[in-house]
């Protein structure tokens, strides 16, 4: 177990630290278990769009034609996976030590970016809403608002996580505990990318292919 | 529930509780409501004032609740399993004695002792607590308490996060033991069912208690099958290679993986419930693109792994208790490990023969029957090495192998009964009849409750410092057999005869003597159920004599046995190298196992914490707000959830170090201890000679 490629060379933990790079390789490993949980709610959730798509489940309300505005999803697409490119300055930094003022520079960063994403996201929902495609209307729509909405509700908790872990920078310094965080966050928020690219393509052009 | 909601108060009014009910109209289901309300303030109180008289809130606060030791969190939860079992199985019996009063006519349908809809809340609250609150507990206790020290590690992987899990259980549970007193509880089964628990046909608080209950408490659970897999994986002592893992902690590894992907699914299908229910959403409506059959689906991808963790830990208490009370090897090592992947892996493929009936082709209703009838052969696997390893030993027969041995013979019946139900032809015809309810108790009970009955009585020296009365042990478990039988066996024929489950009336006198047999064995069940208190009762009283200093009462082979009896906080003195499965056996084998280690040092253990008792408390503020619809409420203990997280985080957290010598000066006692007593052999471990010394020459596992 204590073979080198289960170490975090990228983390810079005290090298002289051993029982430092065991319990951090215990709790990002915990922390993939967790993604994995998630990524079955994500999965279930798109199941359950591709069961509602179709004119039973559309119910007659407005569907994706009306509804889908692919420019604002491009839009979003570039600002999430631009947030995804920044989080390397945030890895690269801690890697190379570069300081905690770099370090924060980029979380702040990525969090802008994740909030540009949401913003047009929220944008394009109150959009919908005021066409007529409030989840309310069909089970097709709940299903559309409750898998896209719990993306946006995971980049929000990222955002928080980022700015949390700015505060820990600020109070308790780059320890090695902020470090694991800050490489948990780093797969937490790739993760976000990956579920939006599976969002991309199943919920917005697949029904309008 | 009347009138308008109050932005304070929600829903909440006076008019909530039973005693209005019982004010309004006086019959036996309001005294039977009123009177179960009156025990939870009773015991509520009754609790307060003894832990005050007693002087026991500061050891409770800071021995208990604030310990981030798996040992203990396992033994609360424990606890926690066996007060809501209490009202299960009273529930279980009032259930009983109404269909035994409840032969009406068509045009006279209330009849018995509580009225339908109070029936529905019974059987409702009954199967919620006993999987969600009494099984689940049982099972995640016993294996917080037993798998860290079979590892050869001294705690979880995360031990606040397994505080965490603990709290949110409890709130969970919390949550349905208020609705005795506040309210309703929904009354669509364990399971509810929509469109009939939409808002359109189950308006109220009662369908709430449960989402919030269930969507509480599974996040729990989904971190703790996340705490053993990672346990499993990275704290394992040097030496223990998987396949030298005891059984146990095999099956635990199952039930850790099927967390992880079964609870998701509850928490979805739950989760859109509630939407549907408080924003209007859906999912499940008859109208409007809803479609139920979904909510089906995913329940139930929860809900079949859900009944392979039930019973996969018992699996492996059986295996334990099989090879060391009959002195030998357990047979078949590697066959168990192999059929206990399978069933973990085959259980994610049946979902669907829970709704045979409920619209699929043929041809999809024969896949699932066959993949259903698979896992019976890695399930009779089991059973044969289990009998293999029992063949031709030494077996005493203790308190634990008697429910193995009532596990042997119940537990084949509900399998094979299980195989008939698998048949989508023969289900059509015995589908939602108290056969399928004889047929899951048939696998429940002598699964889950026997096995982790027989776990408590195995472990309890570890925990505790002394042996349980054996005599009243057996008793216990004669009659949790017999009353299985008297009560279960009537609904097979039942079933047959066409009652259909969650009946409150029906019509045919010729149920009549079933049903008295049936509630004749609820009441051995419950009588089953005061022994068993007799019984802690008893070997607390006599813990003089039944105590056990040296740790290994029977003569057992894996590592847990090695340390003193009660095991100390920090489990191990030194981690052990570990040499061989069943290491501590072998060690005996080469004599001298209990020579101390070459040196000690400093232990670091984590630090008591709060965080735990805080989350759990604004969880429960939380789930309970929800329920009311005192939205003001719910966003403050939301946020206080999060800023609870958030500080936490800012936090730098030392853990608690205990100094090298007052390890050495501990171990050196129990040591000594060890070397002064007089070894006893098999035949002597049930008399007051056995101190926890086995004669290791008699070791043949
Ligand atoms: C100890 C004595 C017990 C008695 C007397 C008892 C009795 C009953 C009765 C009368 C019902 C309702 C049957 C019907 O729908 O017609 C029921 C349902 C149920 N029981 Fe038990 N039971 C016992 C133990 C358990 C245990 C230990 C478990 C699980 C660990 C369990 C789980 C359930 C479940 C899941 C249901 C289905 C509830 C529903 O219909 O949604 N029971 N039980
Ligand atoms: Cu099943």
């Amino acid at each position: 177990m204590s073979s080198n490629n289960g170490l975090y060379p990228g983390l810079n933990l005290g090298s002289v630290h051993d029982e430092a790079h065991q319990q951090a390789e215990a709790t990002v490993f915990g922390f993939w278990v967790f993604l994995m949980s998630d990524l079955i709610i994500f999965g279930i959730l798109f199941a359950s769009y591709a069961s509602y798509l179709n004119p039973i489940g559309m119910a007659g309300a407005p569907g994706p034609q009306a509804l889908f505005n692919l420019k604002s999803v491009a839009i979003q697409t570039a600002f999430l996976l631009f947030g995804g490119v920044a989080y390397a300055g945030v890895s690269l930094s801690m890697k190379y030590d570069h300081g905690a003022k770099k370090l924060i520079g980029w979380l702040l960063i990525c969090a802008l970016l994740g909030g540009g994403f949401l913003f047009f996201e929220i944008s394009d929902f109150i959009d919908q809403a005021a066409k007529g495609g409030k989840p309310q209307a069909s089970g097709w729509l709940s299903s559309y608002w409750l898998l896209v909405g719990l993306h946006g509700f995971h980049v929000f908790s990222g955002i928080v996580w980022i700015l949390a872990m700015v505060g820990q920078i600020l109070t308790r310094g780059v320890d090695d505990v902020v470090k694991v965080r800050l490489s948990m966050l780093g797969v937490f928020w790739h993760f976000l990318d990956l579920i939006w690219v599976g969002i991309f393509s199943f919920v917005f052009l697949v029904p309008l292919a | 529930m009347s009138g308008q909601s109050s932005p304070t108060f929600g829903n909440l009014d006076w008019e909530v509780t039973p005693y209005t009910d019982l004010l309004e109209h006086v019959n036996s289901s309001t005294i039977i409501g009123a009177g179960a309300a009156s025990v939870l303030v009773l015991g509520a109180f009754a609790g307060i004032a003894l832990l005050t008289y007693m002087r026991w809130w500061k050891p409770l606060f800071r021995d208990w609740l604030t310990s981030a030791d798996a040992k203990k969190i396992g033994i609360m939860y424990i606890a926690l399993a066996l007060v809501m079992m209490a009202r299960g199985i009273i529930e279980g019996l009032v259930m009983r004695a109404h269909q035994a009063t409840a032969l009406g006519a068509l045009d006279k349908a209330e009849t018995g002792l509580v009225a339908p809809d109070h029936f529905a809340q019974l059987f409702s609250t009954h199967g919620t607590i006993m999987i969600f609150f009494v099984a689940m507990p049982l099972l995640i206790g016993l294996i917080n308490f037993v798998l860290p020290q079979q590892l050869g590690a001294r705690d979880m992987a995360f031990p606040v996060l397994n505080q965490v899990s603990l709290g949110l259980t409890a709130a969970g549970a919390g949550l349905v033991m208020v609705s005795l007193l506040i309210g309703d509880f929904g009354t669509g089964g364990w399971t509810m069912y929509p469109p009939y628990t939409g808002l359109d046909y189950s308006p109220g608080e009662g369908v709430d208690y449960w989402l919030w209950a269930i969507l509480i408490s599974g996040v729990g659970s989904t971190l703790t099958g996340m705490n053993f897999a990672v346990t499993i994986f990275k704290s394992r002592a040097p030496g223990m290679h998987l396949m030298r893992m005891p059984l146990f902690c095999w099956t635990s590894l199952c039930v850790a993986i099927m967390l992880i992907y079964a609870m998701p699914a509850l928490t979805v299908s739950s989760a859109m419930l509630a939407l549907d229910r408080y924003a209007g959403f859906h999912f499940f409506t008859n109208a409007s693109g809803g479609n139920m059959m979904n909510y089906a689906n995913i329940f139930w991808m929860f809900g079949h792994p859900e009944v392979y963790i039930l019973i996969l830990p018992a699996f492996g208490v059986f295996s334990e208790i099989s090879s060391t009370y009959s002195g030998k090897r357990l047979y078949g090592y590697t066959s168990l490990v192999i059929a206990s992947m399978s069933i973990a892996v085959v259980s994610f493929m049946v979902w669907l023969h829970h709704f045979f009936t409920m619209g699929q082709s043929a041809g999809v209703n024969i896949a699932f029957g066959i993949a259903t009838m698979i896992i019976g052969i890695p399930t009779g696997v089991k059973i044969y090495d289990w009998m293999a390893t029992m063949w031709r030993g030494r077996v005493r027969i203790t308190a634990p192998v008697v429910y193995l041995v009532g596990f042997f013979l119940l537990f084949v019946i509900g399998g094979l009964s299980g195989i008939i139900l698998a048949n989508p032809s023969i289900d059509y015809q015995v589908h939602n009849t108290t056969f399928l309810v004889a047929h899951f108790h048939n696998v429940i009970i002598p699964g889950v409750l026997y096995g982790m009955l027989a776990g408590v009585h195995y472990w309890f020296p570890k925990a505790f410092g002394f042996r349980l009365d054996e005599s009243w042990g057996r008793r216990t478990a004669l009659l949790f057999v017999g009353g299985f039988i008297f009560t279960f066996m009537p609904l097979y024929v039942l079933g047959l005869m066409g009652l259909p489950r969650r009946s409150p009336t029906f019509q045919d006198p010729d149920f009549l003597p079933w049903m008295y047999i049936a509630s004749f064995g609820a009441v051995l069940m419950l009588a089953a159920l005061f022994c068993l208190l007799w019984t802690f009762w008893k070997s607390y009283r006599h813990r003089m004599s039944l105590s056990v200093p040296g740790g290994d009462p029977w003569n057992g082979s894996s590592l847990e046995w090695s340390t003193p009896a009660p095991v100390p906080e920090w489990t191990f003195a030194s981690i052990p190298k570990v040499q061989a499965r069943g290491d501590w056996g072998e060690t005996k084998r080469a004599g001298d196992p209990w020579r101390a280690p070459d040196s000690y040092a400093d232990i670091e253990m984590p630090a008591n914490t709060a965080h735990g008792l805080i989350i759990a408390g604004m969880a429960f503020a939380l789930g309970f707000a929800m329920v009311w619809h005192i939205w003001w409420l719910a966003a403050l203990s939301f946020f206080a959830i999060t800023a609870a997280l958030i500080w936490r985080g800012m936090r730098v957290i030392e853990p608690r170090i205990i100094p090298a010598r007052q390890v050495e000066e501990e171990d050196r006692r129990f040591r000594e201890y060890v070397a002064g007593a007089t070894p006893i052999t098999r035949a002597d471990e049930e008399s007051e000679r056995n101190r926890g010394v086995p004669d290791c020459s008699e070791f043949a596992g």
